[in-house]
Order: structure tokens, then sequence, then C-alpha cells
């Protein structure tokens, strides 16, 4: 099977062709959006961090900067630099560079403030811009296709039907050689030995068990109950009741196939199979990592709605619960209720998402897309200094 | 779940081993609910309203014991329930997360 969508110089493929502007450092966040407000079709990523981190929390800063620029739905890349954080951005812009995409970068120091700093980031993202415009779509093959599996503001219809079907859709990508990642190691949280009879290996089995232990030992240090976050009061309110009821549901979402490997946050989704990103929950916090990891786009389940994107992939949002469904059409992007009411198989249910999942490949924009959601947030795993 | 739902029930339950049902629809207090059970039509009269998505045992659970949905144990019992009467955060608590637990033992000695 075949998708039209963007080659790219390393052999990927992009279904989206996106300039992203990306700053360094949050001191560098308001030139970046200046610069996207005065260049139609970019993308200004702003974060809180770049500065006053060290060790792994630094590096998984930098990692998400560097994969989300690497992803293959972004053409092109303008880095702004303050010009004095932890973020090194040459370092940044080789690694981004790497996958054979143009990159442009400057600090604002060095130019001379904001003003000039915007002038002079409008005109590199102009023309960055107007190289993207000259590319064409081609045929590629779907099996290049990485999804990501996700769901957020679950309530029961996410267990019920919403998360077994996107299973279906996601092992029919596996089935024509694509890839699927599902995350939230906090959600898998008294689940996890359903999904462990799945692993590839003792390994992979192995460091399931660990993140998940990692993950309760934390919760455990902080002498908490995690119910009240997670399941969060929405999703009680929606008949959840515990973490083990939450996961059992989450877990179905990732289809029925062998689980191939698990593979850090932000870290590359390989070609081919099912895989497991360590990733807290946290809806932005999991897609911008998933996106960090290359994948096209998210497929996302929710019973009591939620509008949230991605500053580069596609969030197709779909429903069980039919209430929600037409209450918040604006956000919906597939309901696949009627499952529960027996009017839909699970089979025809999972087919209705993988037929969305193809026309936005091939360029159908989903609702968080037209409505301009750019959700993008970096997973902390360190104090500030 | 089987690959189709039957029309017209008004709960569903996820496997066999499990204690409780969801409602599919917003259900009254002493209602009558139909699900499926091993391929057969169940009936029982619920003690409690229940609203749509929420839980209701479908056997009676005796306190501090597992309850199961989708054939897994979701969380323990914290205290008796009658079947029929809703399942929630009032009597079913995690077992899992539970850093209150730790400290409240550490605390105890």
């Amino acid at each position: 099977m075949m998708i039209e969508a963007y080659a790219r110089s390393n052999g990927q493929i992009g279904i989206r062709n996106h300039l992203l502007i990306i700053p360094t450092v949050i001191c560098a966040n308001q030139v970046a959006n200046r610069v996207a407000q005065l260049v139609p079709d970019s993308i200004a990523i702003g974060h809180q961090h770049g500065c006053s981190q060290i060790g792994a929390d630094k590096q998984r800063t930098f990692d998400v900067l560097a994969g989300t620029g690497k992803n293959p739905n972004v053409g092109a890349v303008l880095i702004i630099s303050l010009g004095c954080e932890v973020v090194d951005p040459l370092e940044l812009a080789q690694e981004i560079a790497s996958t054979g995409k143009r990159v442009e970068c400057f600090d604002i120091q060095s130019v001379g403030g904001s003003v000039k700093a915007i002038v002079h980031g409008a005109k590199l993202a102009r023309d960055l811009r107007q190289e993207l415009d000259q590319m064409e779509k081609v045929q590629v093959p779907l099996s290049e296709l990485k999804l990501g599996v996700k769901c957020g503001g679950s309530d029961a219809t996410s267990g019920l039907c919403s998360n077994p079907a996107l299973g279906v859709a996601a092992d029919r990508l596996i089935a024509v050689g694509g890839s699927a990642v599902i995350g939230e190691t906090t959600e898998i949280i008294g689940a996890e030995h359903v999904l462990a009879q799945r692993a590839a290996s003792k390994e992979v089995e192995q460091r399931l068990y660990h993140i998940v232990d990692r993950f309760e030992r934390e919760i455990e240090r902080m002498g908490e109950d995690m119910r009240g976050g997670n399941p969060s009061p929405g999703n009680i309110a929606g008949g959840l009741t515990t973490i083990e009821e939450k996961s059992l549901g989450c877990i179905s979402k990732g289809g029925t196939t062998e689980l191939k490997d698990v593979i850090e946050y932000a870290a590359p989704v390989p070609k081919s199979g099912l895989y497991f990103m360590d990733s807290p929950g946290n809806d932005i916090e999991c897609v911008s990592g998933m996106a960090a990891g290359g994948v096209h786009l998210v497929a996302f389940t929710t019973g009591r709605g939620t509008p949230t994107g991605s500053a580069v992939i596609p969030v197709i949002k779909i429903t069980g619960n039919k209430q929600m469904y037409l209450r918040m059409q604006d956000n919906m992007d597939v309901d696949v209720s009627d499952v529960l009411t027996g009017g839909l198989s699970m089979r025809e249910a999972g087919e209705r998402i993988w037929q969305e999942i193809l026309h936005v490949a091939n360029g159908k924009l989903t609702k968080a897309e037209i409505l301009g959601h750019q959700e993008f947030s970096i997973n902390r795993i360190g104090p500030s200094l | 779940m089987k690959e189709g739902l039957q029309q017209g029930v008004n709960a569903i339950v996820m496997h066999e081993l499990d204690d409780v049902a969801t409602a599919l629809e917003e259900l009254a207090s002493g209602q009558e609910v139909e699900f499926w059970l091993n391929e057969k039509m169940e009936r029982i009269q619920l003690l409690d309203a229940i609203p749509f998505g929420h839980k209701f045992a479908i056997r009676d659970i005796a306190s501090a014991q597992h309850v199961r949905k989708y054939g897994e144990v979701i969380g323990r019992a914290t205290q008796q329930i009658a079947c029929g009467a809703h399942v929630h955060v009032h009597n079913l608590e995690g077992i899992r997360g539970r850093g209150d637990q730790q400290r409240k033992e550490a605390a105890e000695g």
C-alpha cells in the first residue's frame, strides 16, 4: 500500500512539511513566537526549559528538542538561542541537520536584542518556508508509517470500546509493516503482567517490569495515593475507580501483536512492530515524547473529551462516548460509540479508525490541526538549579 | 468482550471472572438490568442508581476481597458490597501506587 507524502533525503517519509522554530531556552520564546507570527505556516515550540538544568534532566530537554526537529514531518528548522543557556544551540543544530534537512541558528545576544532578532529570524524563516513550499509529495510505502497510540481524559468507554478499537487499527498498521508505539508507564500499573505476556524476549519483559517498578517507587517515595492524580477527578467521575482498572482499559489500544522492545522517553521509534515508550501518562508530555521519537501521527482516544494536538504531528481524536461526541464534535474526529449499543462491531470500529489514519497520513487535517492546537511540553526528571 | 455487543442490553460484563458490570446507560435504583455472562442473559435488581460508565456488583463481594473486571484484579473492597450495589471509590480501593499506605506503615513502625 502507498500513501502520498514527502520523501526526505535520509529515506524517511513526512506526512506534513512543517517549518519549526525552536527556542533553545525559555528566554528565547517570545522572539520565536514573534517570528512565527510574521511567517505563515511556521510553528514555534515555546517551552519552560533549556537553562538551570544538569545531567540526565538537561539531556532529556536536549533530546526532546532535537527529536522534535528531526521528526520527518518537519521540513526545515530555525533555532533561536539566547546565547548563555545550557542547551547548546550549535550541537542541537548539528544533531537535527544529521537528517539532511536545512537548519538555521542564531542567538539573540549576538544579533543585538529582541527587535533585531525578530527581523533576522523572520528573514531566515521566510527563506526556509519558500524552500519548503517547492517540495512536492510523492508516492511512498505505507510500511514507513509510525503511529503513536495514546488515551487521555479517559472514562469507562475508553476501556470498553475506543481503546480496543484503536488496537484493531494498530494491528492493521503493523500487519502492513508499519510500527506503533504505546506509552504512559503510569497507566500500565496493574496491567503490566498482561502486556508482558506479549514481550518478544525475557529482556523486554524485564525492562517493562523495571520501568513500572521505577515509577511506582517514585510514588511511594512521595508518600501519596496516586488516585486523585491518576485516575484523575474526571476519570473517577467517568466511572474509573482505581489505577489498575484504568490501566487494564488502557493497554488494549496497543493491539495484540508482539511487544518488540521498551524504549526510553523521546528515543527513536524503530521500524516495524509494536514498541513501548517509557513516558508519563500526562497527555502533552507523552505525545511530545512520541513526536520526538519520530512518529508521524498519534491516534488518541478520549471519553471525557480533550482538544489537545501536537506541534509537529497530527493527533486524531477518537471516542466511545456518544454524549461527549455530540457535545464536543468540534474536537472529535472519529466516533466509535455505536460499539456500546450493538450497532457497530469492534472490527468495524477499528476499520473506521484505520481509514481515518490513512486519510490523515495522506494530508487530511485533524480537528486539532484545524483549530491550531500545537501543544508541546518536555518531561522533567530533575530540579531547576 | 465478544466481537459485537447484543443490542438492547443496558450493562456489560467484560470477562466471565468479573465481579462487576458497567452501566451502558443511566440506571435507576430498583431497576432490573440485563447483561450477558457466560453466553447467558442475566438479570439483577439494582440497589443504587448507577451513572453511565459506572460499575455495580453482579455478586456479593466480601470486605477486603479482590474485585475483578476484564478478568483481572482492579482493587480491593473496603467494605462488604451487595449484589446490585454501586462499586466505586467509596467501597473499592486500588492496591498499586499506594504511597500513602507505605507512609502509614513507616510511621507505625
